[in-house]
């Protein structure tokens, strides 16, 4: 496995390095970086340490990041993650107001105290905070719940304050979504597993409408709504798919929510290197952040929908002769 | 009639599926087998997410039917708390 950080990988410009993702020989992985600059959505630094935690670190090789900037690799916390030995000397900081390093959540008790500890990290207001605590739990109980990944869930997040605002990446190297979602659908390819996942109410674990006792099929829609309505980034990436919730302008005056994530302004990849798992970035703006209550009001109107519309598609329909 | 206190079991953020999971079974089941009214008491919890009061409820609206609502009550719930409540309510009685 070869993976390259390049100088600049965000959400909106993330698309050429997972193309660059070289995953085919699953026994050594092979990181480098660009010499001159690192500049990395966390999602990038998670799905690395996600895949690094698939191998012995003994099998792991790493060269020595030259970039001016390594020093963020090293206070993320990628190496210590990986167990992996590196020179890049940094002045700890307290990381309060900053950044949330790689982390490692195996199971539902760790999530909980997770994000318990998580928002004083990031100094949020309550406004603020509603929505990214929402964010993680339920992106990261769906990776413990879905994935059956061995290694289970890494997070990481980061405060940037040029665009005010906190970017987030949770990668798991589990089942990936259409294995989970075919347990009761027939998606014919990732990217429509991709979509099923992102619709409301459409789970891996029942056919049947209102889902089972734990399970609705609706974290994933809450949380594509949230960045829908606060204009932000959104992506998925699992199997050789890709959909990438694109930013509304801030002309367009009403946003209103679809259930049909293919209905939104979005790009999609579906010939990427196969992802063995699922990885999810978003980005939360600070300054359009809409209050979450305001959002549950479009969440509710769309949801109902959407369970009408299909249950109406399966009524009989009348005979003329 | 019982009253069941979530902050003590969840905290300010109600959002441990396993844990709404438990409450159901071990705690709100039993009264309504019972016949007993059940109150589920929000005060102190500032959110939560829709997977936990999934867990919560959704089973008892399937068991029960739609009429379980009249033998739940929610207490001192917050605005968001009260939302969400009302989506998988909802949502639960339109997949019914």
């Amino acid at each position: 496995m070869k993976i390259h950080l390049p100088n600049s990988a965000f959400l909106g410009n993330i698309d050429p390095f997972l193309r660059t993702l070289d995953i085919t020989n699953p026994d050594r992985l092979e990181i480098t970086t660009n010499e001159k600059w690192i500049s990395i959505h966390p999602i990038v630094l998670s799905m690395v340490a996600a895949i690094g935690l698939t191998i012995s670190p003994l099998k792991i090789h790493f060269k020595k990041p030259e970039a001016t900037s390594k020093h963020y690799l090293k206070r993320m916390g990628l190496f210590t993650l990986l167990k992996i030995p590196s020179d890049i000397k940094i002045t700890e900081h307290e990381p309060a107001g900053r950044f949330i390093p790689l982390t490692q959540i195996n199971d539902s008790s760790a999530l909980t105290k997770f994000i318990t500890n998580m928002v004083p990290l990031l100094h949020l207001k309550p406004k603020h905070s509603e929505s990214i605590r929402y964010i993680v739990s339920e992106l990261v109980r769906n990776a413990l719940e879905h994935s059956l990944s061995k290694h289970g869930a890494i997070v990481s997040a980061q405060y940037y304050k040029k665009s005010n605002s906190i970017r987030i990446g949770i990668a798991d190297t589990g089942l990936g979504i259409r294995k989970t979602i075919n347990h009761s659908h027939n998606a014919k390819s990732d990217l429509e597993a991709i979509q099923l996942a992102l619709s409301p109410g459409i789970t891996g674990a029942t056919k049947k409408e209102g889902g089972t006792e734990i399970n609705a099929g609706a974290g994933l829609f809450f949380i594509r709504s949230i960045a829908k309505v606060n204009r932000d980034y959104f992506m998925i990436y699992s199997g050789k798919a890709m959909y990438k919730l694109l930013k509304n302008k801030p002309t367009q005056k009403k946003i209103s929510l679809h259930s049909d994530p293919f209905m939104d302004r979005f790009s999609k990849d579906e010939n990427l290197p196969f992802w063995q798992g699922t990885a999810v970035g978003i980005d939360i703006s600070l300054e359009t952040t809409k209050e979450l209550s305001f959002l549950l009001d479009l969440i509710r109107e769309t949801y109902t929908t959407a369970i009408k519309e299909r249950k109406k598609a399966k009524y009989k329909k009348a005979r003329f002769i | 009639m019982i009253e069941i206190k979530l902050f003590e079991i969840v905290g300010e953020f109600a959002e441990n599926k396993d844990i709404a999971r438990d409450i159901r079974k071990q705690r709100i089941i039993p009264e309504l087998n019972n016949n007993q009214k059940v109150i589920l008491n929000f005060e102190g919890i500032h959110a939560a997410t829709q997977s936990f009061i999934h867990a919560l409820i959704s089973d008892l609206l399937r068991k029960y039917g739609n009429d379980v609502l009249d033998k739940i009550s929610f207490k001192h719930c917050d605005e968001i708390v009260q939302k969400i409540i009302n989506i998988v309510v909802e949502y639960m009685q339109e997949s019914a």
